[in-house]
This record gives C-alpha cells, sequence and structure tokens, in this order.
C-alpha cells in the first residue's frame, strides 16, 4: 500500500491543463525528487497534493495511514513572511494545529513535539529570537521544524535550497537525508538535478516528456539521460 | 488640570466617550495586527467609506437606528472585497479604490438630495467624516452596542488567536493543515467591518485607518513575537485614545482628530526607541 497515489491525473488553471494524465506512487521511506523545466507544473502538482488546489481529472488518494492533512510542508518563502512579526517557537508551533481539533489552545504535548523538533534541527537556542532577523538558512530550519510539528510520515519540500549559499544548501540536504534515514518519507521539488541524482530513491520527470520511477532507470531513459547531461553541462 | 479632569469625569456623556474610544481603539489595534502583516491596510480605509455612503442611504430612508442598515453593507462589501483580494492581487487593488470612491461620491450625493432632518449638509458630512464632536452626545444604547461589538472581537480574537497567527503567516499551509482559511478570511472581514462601523462614531469614517494602522506598526518595530505585538499594539491603542480624549476635552479640539495626533505621536516615540536601542545594543 502506497502513501500518496496519484491515479491519472490532470492539473491546470481554467481547463487549460499544465500536466496531463499523470500516475505515480510514493510509498514509505521513498526520497522522491520532482524535476523538470520551469512551468512544467511542479508547484501545480504540489498544490494539488496539499488540496489546495483541485485536479481537472483523475484523484490523488493518500494511504498506509497518511492523514491528507498531516503532509509537513515547507514552501517557498514570500516576502510577507521574511518580515513577519513573530518568533520562532510561535512560528513552530503553528505546525502542531493540525493536531488541535477544535480547542483554542495548544496542549502541553503539542507544546513539546515543537520543542523536539526545535532540538532535532539545531534551534531551539533560538526560540524566542524574532523569525525576521534570523539567516536565510536558519529561517528555512524553523519552517522545515514546523512541518515536522506537522508530519508524522511525510514530508513535502518546495526548492528547500533556494536563496542558499552553497554550505548551508549541503547541511540542509544532509538533514533531509538523515530524516529520510529516520523514516520519514520525502517529496522534493527541485532544480539541482545533481543533487536529485545523488539523493533521490526515485525521479518523477515533468515536461512534455514525462518519466516516473527510481533513480538508476530514470539515468538510463532518453529523457533522463538528456536533463541530466544538458544540466551537468550547463552547469 | 487634574481638577479640571476630575470636574469634567462627574458628567455621564465625558465617562461614556471616554469607554467607547477606549474599547473602540483596543478592538480596531488588534485587527491591526492581522491586517498589517496580511498587506492588507487599505482595506479598512476602503471599508470606512463604504459605511459612509451606508451611512448616508440610511439618513436618506431616516432610520432612527442607523446601524441595523450600515453594519449589514459595510460586513457584505468586506467579505466581497477579500475574496476578489485573493483572486488577483492588482484587480482587488483597484476593486477597493473604485468601491470606496464610489461610495464616497454617492454618499455625499445622497446627503444632500435628502437632507437630514433640522440639519445642516456640511455640518454632518463634516461629523461623519471626521468624527467631529458625535462622540459627545452617544446615547445609551450606543455606548451598550459599542460595548457589547468590543467585548465579542476580544473574545473572538482571544478564541481564535492561534488559527487567526497561522492563517496570517502563511495561508497556504494553514490550508494544506486543514485549517479553513478562508472561512477565517471572511471571519476576518466581517470583524473588520464591525469595527469600522464602530470607530465610524468616534473618529469619523476619514480616520478609521489611524486606529487600525498606527499600533500595529508601532508594535511590530517594537518586538520580537506575535504576542508581543499583539499586546503592545493593544496597549498602544488604548493610551493613544486616552490621551487623545483627554486632550480634546481639555483643549476642546476635534476629538477624531486629537486622537490620530496622539496616535502619530506614540508612531514617532516608537521609532524613536527603536533608534535608541540599536545605538545602545
Amino acid at each position: 500500500m502506497a502513501q500518496l497515489i496519484c491515479d491519472h491525473v490532470t492539473l491546470g488553471y481554467d481547463g487549460r491543463a499544465v500536466i496531463s494524465d499523470l500516475s505515480f506512487s510514493v510509498r514509505a521511506g521513498d526520497y522522491l525528487c520532482i524535476v523538470g523545466e520551469n512551468g512544467s507544473g511542479k508547484t501545480t502538482l504540489m498544490k494539488a497534493i496539499l488540496q489546495l488546489q483541485a485536479p481537472l481529472s483523475g484523484t490523488i488518494q493518500t494511504g498506509d495511514g497518511l492523514n491528507r492533512h498531516a503532509i509537513g510542508y515547507l514552501p517557498q518563502q514570500s516576502q510577507q513572511q521574511r518580515d513577519f512579526p513573530a518568533s520562532v517557537r510561535e512560528i513552530v508551533l503553528s505546525g502542531c494545529l493540525n493536531s488541535s481539533g477544535l480547542s483554542p489552545f495548544y496542549s502541553k504535548a503539542q507544546k513539546e513535539r515543537a520543542h523536539r523538533n526545535m532540538v532535532r534541527l539545531g534551534i531551539d537556542g533560538l526560540a524566542r529570537q524574532a523569525y525576521r532577523e534570523l539567516s536565510g538558512g536558519q529561517q528555512q530550519r524553523v519552517l522545515l521544524a514546523r512541518a515536522l510539528c506537522a508530519a508524522n510520515h511525510m514530508l513535502l519540500l518546495d526548492e528547500p535550497a533556494t536563496g542558499l549559499d552553497p554550505t548551508i544548501t549541503e547541511e540542509l540536504y544532509a538533514l533531509i537525508r538523515s530524516l529520510n534515514d529516520e523514516g520519514m518519507t520525502i517529496v522534493m521539488i527541485s532544480h539541482d538535478v545533481q543533487h536529485a541524482l545523488r539523493e533521490a530513491s526515485h525521479i518523477l520527470h515533468l515536461g512534455k516528456a514525462q518519466f516516473f520511477g527510481t533513480t538508476q532507470a530514470y539515468l538510463l531513459s532518453p529523457v533522463g539521460s538528456a536533463y541530466a547531461n544538458g544540466q551537468a553541462v550547463g552547469a | 488640570m487634574i481638577d479640571q479632569l476630575a470636574y469634567y469625569l462627574t458628567f455621564a456623556f465625558v465617562r461614556n466617550a471616554l469607554i467607547v474610544g477606549l474599547l473602540t481603539s483596543l478592538s480596531a489595534a488588534l485587527l491591526g495586527v492581522v491586517l498589517v502583516p496580511k498587506r492588507l491596510s487599505y482595506l479598512g480605509d476602503g471599508l470606512s467609506h463604504v459605511a459612509f455612503g451606508a451611512l448616508a442611504i440610511a439618513t436618506a430612508l431616516k432610520l432612527t437606528n442607523q446601524t441595523v442598515l450600515v453594519l449589514p453593507i459595510t460586513v457584505l462589501m468586506a467579505v466581497v472585497l477579500l475574496s476578489a483580494g485573493q483572486n488577483a492581487r492588482i484587480k482587488g487593488d483597484a476593486a477597493i479604490a473604485m468601491l470606496s470612491v464610489s461610495a464616497l461620491s454617492v454618499g455625499y450625493l445622497l446627503f444632500n438630495l435628502f437632507p437630514p432632518t433640522g440639519g445642516n449638509i456640511s455640518g454632518d458630512v463634516c461629523t461623519t467624516l471626521f468624527g467631529a464632536t458625535s462622540i459627545l452626545t452617544l446615547t445609551q444604547m450606543q455606548v451598550w452596542q459599542s460595548v457589547g461589538l468590543s467585548a465579542l472581537v476580544v473574545l473572538l480574537f482571544v478564541f481564535t488567536y492561534h488559527r487567526l497567527f497561522a492563517v496570517t503567516f502563511d495561508e497556504n499551509f494553514a490550508r494544506a493543515t486543514g485549517t479553513n482559511a478562508r472561512a477565517y478570511n471572511v471571519f476576518i472581514a466581517i470583524v473588520i467591518a464591525t469595527v469600522v462601523v464602530l470607530a465610524m462614531e468616534l473618529v469619523g469614517s476619514l480616520l478609521i485607518s489611524a486606529l487600525l494602522i498606527f499600533p500595529a506598526i508601532s508594535a511590530m518595530g517594537l518586538f520580537k513575537s506575535f504576542r508581543a505585538v499583539v499586546l503592545g499594539a493593544a496597549a498602544f491603542g488604548v493610551v493613544c485614545a486616552l490621551i487623545g480624549i483627554l486632550s480634546s476635552i481639555l483643549l476642546g479640539t476635534p476629538v477624531g482628530a486629537t486622537i490620530v495626533v496622539a496616535d502619530i505621536a506614540g508612531y514617532f516615540l516608537s521609532v524613536l526607541i527603536n533608534l535608541v536601542r540599536r545605538r545602545v545594543g
């Protein structure tokens, strides 16, 4: 039984399809990277998985004990967030809301969960700091800790390395690697093909030619070898 | 001066003005903390013009309790504007500008076509736009109305605080993790409209934005956590309203404009504190 199943999904806006007839599934412990050119529908797919946008046709379902509202989402940051007045602790705690039910306040268990995740990502010392005064890498860790509070089994990351310098990027990738080793399923949009090929167990390539399969199979496929080499030469 | 104040405070209408003024400023300051980070500062301004237009209609219809008409119209427009703003940023922006200027001109036209009984038009329009002295002539009914609505705003704010925070900070994340962000946006729209209608009696429709924005902006500069910003903005709003109302009584100046001037002074004080803190720290 897979955790996430996309079955013949067509996505788009105003009846115009961006992604047509896409099928793939993600199993517990997988590390899936979604790659493809700009405009190939990566973010649209992510919105559909998160139920922010309904598919034009087809279905997206979760299974294997994964609650659709318990997918830990790491969005790309907006300018509005970068200067938002909030402390690190408040933002991490807001990830716990999906386990609040109707209660208007946070329980002790939720506060402990938030604290554990801050410790896990090494930001517990920053708990009372203002989010907007942190560096880009620290802010990314705060949002990742928030995602972990919301997630039991799966993280969904939207180009997490955007705007980070190479050292911080490697640290972030190592962190995601260790989370995956602990059993967390990872679904990541990435424009960094070299990283995707190195880390991911599966690749989903969006664009004119769609591909879904293991990373090894991707490298052997025409679309995969062309994209990987093109990127390597370009970089 | 203290004696003079104590003397004034023996009058019920002065105490009423204080109660309504402080409560309204408190509600407006709380909402500002949601509006300003969401980049919706202009919404309050647009709505205040809508409320002016609605008041003109109520006057033309010669309603005794104008809130019965003004509140529903303003709430409706708030919901419409907030959902328009979500679909397309620029379209929403233009929609608010169009609606507010239309409400203002149609409202003024109505005031002229159907002048209020026994009043002079320019005086009444001026009162509605700038608050003038209407706060000192509140009826007992209006006082209770404002106390009730403010209490409701504060209670709702307390009980939805964490979800309001989540929706304000990151709407997509909140929706993805199961918070009904659309419902919260509608809720925010309704509460803003209510506060705008409340505040119109206090400072007049042209000056309402000040009550919403100055406390939030000042507190955002001074504090690190959202909770401190909320409490700071609430305190800022109440203190400035208190200073403004008392000064206007002592100096005989228009209440609304005096409160706004107190807000402006408070804002510059917060900027100054920030500068000094940065120098020292």
